[in-house]
């Protein structure tokens, strides 16, 4: 196999390079696996309360939408349940991001170049990505699989080869959207996108429940790691479609590959203009330049995610039924009692959430100047430090915001003419989405603080929104003292719409980030420009 | 304001490595000025202590009459710098770069950007990962010289360009010169060093190891010499100052430090000069004098 000489020298690189970032992400994976599993052992110990709870799951648009329906009242089903669609996204994300890196960014950086101009063959980088991608997937499905090994053997093994798979799969889109751009950036988007795309086919799919349009979740790579249910049947034929999916996209990256240049894609690259745009006098205007193709796909998306899951909210109270355990679950998560309002709130909290991600890559794009070296022409000119992150950090804020406004305005749009009340809901969805933007903005201002004195702890930003997502997504269930939650920015934001408003805490979080932020620009001013 | 760049003692050091040891540099308004190293000799570390990028951990470092650290911003409006290592943002054209780094500066004439896009022969609208390095180099090249800047801090700014652009870019800097502007010249190129510039710092280790004009530094140093003679020499090996000799019957090669020549050629004209020729020494041989030490301090190292 000539076309892959070198891969095994090469494979050996990739998993050095990956040595940390492997490890955190199913390290990650692992402990929120870990904290379900025991959450749901020491919650619902008796079998009358969990079939209480799977039936109010399988009445409740809200959940079935996030999470899909529970197909059986076990403790093994019910963790399945929770971990099947919206973790199994964080799977594939991560194996999406594996496969980029080691295949179009290294393109892009020009390492390619020397690697494959050694007795490297053509394919061997593409067999590096996907089978480190690979490795990590089974790392992760060997280790949740031995998780859950004391709730049956055949279940754990069914769940861990449903988590294995899908993440296999959406690493073969990747591969394949590698091949269609010469910007890794742009990959990761594509990717990203169609991930997007398979949450939101299942999320409609599952949202009504056994009467609504089921068949469209087989249409969604998601959707197929649920109908494995696990610990519900264990329905091991499923598994075929994840794996001659992803054996079919792998071939295709393979062709393109045979098929093009190195550096080059598919999709050909225009010339520019040969001089500047008037406005383009700036460091503030060069960071918009740089950054407005991402935060307008970052917005199309969430105007996506408004459109659709703003459709599903009429009707959540009367599906929920009367029993008290369900209407005790969702308050727990979302903190209030009233079920719309509830579920508003979890869909805005999950919405903020995903905007800091937004928050802190904008913000980490000063990062990314700096170590490519295309920060010392701009320091070498009349810019001063303050002056050129501040282009960055003002668009990271404002980004976050426009975010959750289009957000809140999509989802207020559905959910209004569904209802028929559009001025009432267009206000409870902008008051919901609106309260969360200081607290979205916190991990941009850890990020800033980080970036500042200490360029190579920025990772810390990420660590920290893990742990936000912990923290929101399993401190209730495992009923973590006030203390604990207390650490995450988004416990603090006020429960709209339901709730009274808060400005105090909201005030709070916005002097919270000023404060990081001016510590990190004084970092910033102290230390060394290093590439 | 007497010197331009004025750097004494400058001290960097990163982690357990001393990248600047103790470095004195002087650099005079108008002048051209060379300053050569081998890789990793401190070259850039110094460029971007003066750009303000890096901050010194001892030494002074004085930059057009400010402190390059404390004053950068209000310095950066003052002067104009091509990087070694040129990187363009991958989305943004060429002249989009250009036209960018002009304006943070104050504004760029449009006729001398013109005119220097022709000469360096630059598409401008190409997209900044569609470049190659020559001219990725040649972005960097026309937005500096295209600005009217009083000091040019020049890293290395001929790596990847072709011997035609190379000319191009020399006829550039004296141009420069002759408007009086300062220039400062990292290089490894020394043919470019010899061609362009007034003085010269040869760096090593982080510290100057000679500072003057070409000619001082070659007083300093060997000339090479080639006779042949009447009748074979006696005696030349035993000269104080004669390295190198090479003797083939009557024709004799060797190199002679400059305080010793005119009593090694007496001793020549003894044995009857059939012809001679005298070459001073290129700027190569300085640098691999200075150079040869550390390669043979390494050597020496490596068999301990």
């Amino acid at each position: 196999m000539t076309a892959n000489a070198g891969a095994r020298t090469l494979l050996r690189l990739a998993l050095r390079r990956d040595r940390v970032m492997i490890p955190v992400w199913v390290g990650l994976l692992f402990v929120l696996a870990l904290t379900v599993l025991t959450g749901y052992q020491g919650l619902y110990s008796e079998e009358a309360e969990r079939r209480e709870f799977a039936a109010g799951i399988n009445t409740n648009t809200s959940l079935l939408a996030f999470y899909g329906p529970a197909h059986a009242a076990s403790v093994g089903a019910l963790t399945a349940w929770r971990l099947g669609a919206a973790a199994a996204v964080l799977v594939s994300v991560m194996s999406i991001l594996l496969v980029v890196r080691h295949t179009r960014a290294e393109e892009e950086d020009g390492r390619l170049e020397l690697v494959s101009a050694g007795v490297v063959g053509r394919y061997a980088p593409l067999t590096v990505a996907l089978g480190t991608a690979f490795l990590a997937n089974l790392a992760l499905g060997l280790s949740v699989t031995l998780l859950l090994m004391g709730e049956g053997a055949a279940g754990a093994v069914a769940f861990g080869l449903a988590w294995t798979l899908t993440g296999t799969f959406f690493a073969t889109v990747a591969a394949v959207t590698a091949q269609l751009t010469g910007n890794a950036r742009v990959a990761n988007t594509i990717a990203i996108t169609l991930l997007g795309a398979a949450f939101l086919l299942r999320a409609v799919a599952d949202s009504g429940g056994a009467n609504g349009p089921t068949w469209l979740s087989w249409l969604s790579p998601i959707g197929w790691g649920q109908q494995v249910r696990p610990y519900a049947g264990d329905r091991w034929w499923v598994l075929a479609l994840p794996l001659a999916g992803a054996m079919l996209l792998a071939a295709l990256a393979y062709s393109l590959v045979a098929r093009r240049d190195l550096g080059g894609g598919l999709l050909p690259s225009r010339p520019g203009p040969a001089q500047a745009a008037p406005s383009l006098r700036s460091p503030l205007a060069l960071a918009w330049r740089l950054q407005r193709g991402a935060l307008a796909a970052w917005a199309a998306g969430f105007a996506v995610y408004g459109l659709v899951f703003g459709g599903t909210i009429e009707g959540v109270d009367e599906l929920a039924g009367d029993s008290p355990s369900t209407r005790d679950a969702i308050a727990r998560m979302g903190g209030t009692t009233d079920l719309t309002n509830a579920f508003l709130v979890t869909a805005f909290g999950l919405m903020a959430l995903t905007a800091s991600v937004y928050a802190v890559q904008a913000m980490l794009r000063l990062r990314g100047e700096e170590a490519h070296g295309r920060a010392e022409p701009l320091l070498a000119s009349p810019v001063s430090r303050v002056r050129w992150a501040g282009g960055h950090a003002l668009i990271a804020l404002l980004g976050t915001a426009l975010l959750l406004v289009v957000g809140g305005v999509t989802t207020g749009l559905t959910y209004g003419l569904t209802s028929g009340d559009l001025a009432g809901a267009m206000a409870d969805a902008m008051g919901g989405a609106l309260v969360q933007v200081p607290a979205a903005w916190v991990p941009a201002g850890i990020a800033l603080a980080l970036l500042g004195p200490a360029p190579r702890a920025v990772a810390g930003a990420w660590a920290a929104i893990a742990v936000f997502l912990l923290l929101g997504q399993v401190g209730p269930l495992l009923e973590l003292d006030q203390w604990a939650m207390d650490l995450s920015p988004f416990t603090h934001v006020p429960k709209l719409p339901g709730a009274a408003m808060a400005v105090a805490p909201m005030v709070w979080l916005a002097v919270v980030t000023a404060a990081l932020a001016a510590a990190g620009l004084y970092g910033l001013r102290r230390r060394d420009i290093t590439a | 304001m007497n010197t331009a760049i004025s750097v004494s003692g400058l001290v960097k050091t990163f982690g357990r490595t001393r990248a600047l040891d103790g470095l004195d540099l002087t650099v005079s308004p108008g002048e051209v000025h060379g300053f050569l190293g081998p890789n990793g000799s401190g070259k850039s570390t110094t460029i971007r202590v003066l750009l303000g990028l890096l901050r010194a951990d001892a030494g002074t470092a004085e930059l057009l009459g400010g402190d390059p650290w404390r004053d950068a911003t209000a310095l950066h409006r003052r002067l104009a710098y091509v990087p070694g290592d040129v990187t363009l943002w991958p989305n943004l054209s060429g002249g989009e770069v250009i036209d960018l780094l002009g304006r943070l500066r104050g504004g760029l004439d449009p006729r001398r950007r013109a005119e220097l896009l022709e000469r360096f022969e630059l598409d401008p609208r190409k997209k900044g990962r569609a470049y190659s390095k020559g001219n990725r180099q040649k972005v960097a090249l026309v937005a500096a010289l295209a600005s009217d800047a009083e000091l040019l801090i020049l890293d290395e700014p001929t790596s990847g360009l072709d011997p035609l652009m190379e000319e191009v870019f020399r006829q550039c800097v004296r141009e420069e010169r002759r408007r009086g502007r300062t220039v400062l010249l990292s290089s490894h190129i020394l043919s470019e060093v010899e061609a362009l510039c007034d003085r010269v710092t040869i760096i090593r280790r982080g510290r100057a190891v000679e500072s003057g004009t070409l000619d001082e530094l070659r007083h300093l140093t060997r000339t090479s010499i080639q006779a042949e003679l009447a009748r074979p020499s006696d005696g030349l090996a035993g000269l104080a100052g004669v390295h190198g000799l090479e003797a083939d019957g009557a024709r004799v090669r060797f190199e002679v430090d400059g305080g010793r020549l005119d009593e090694v050629l007496r001793h020549l004209v003894g044995s009857g000069v059939v012809s001679l020729v005298s070459r001073p020494p290129t700027l190569e041989e300085l640098f691999l004098r200075h150079y040869a030490d550390d390669l043979g301090a390494e050597a020496k190292a490596a068999a301990r």
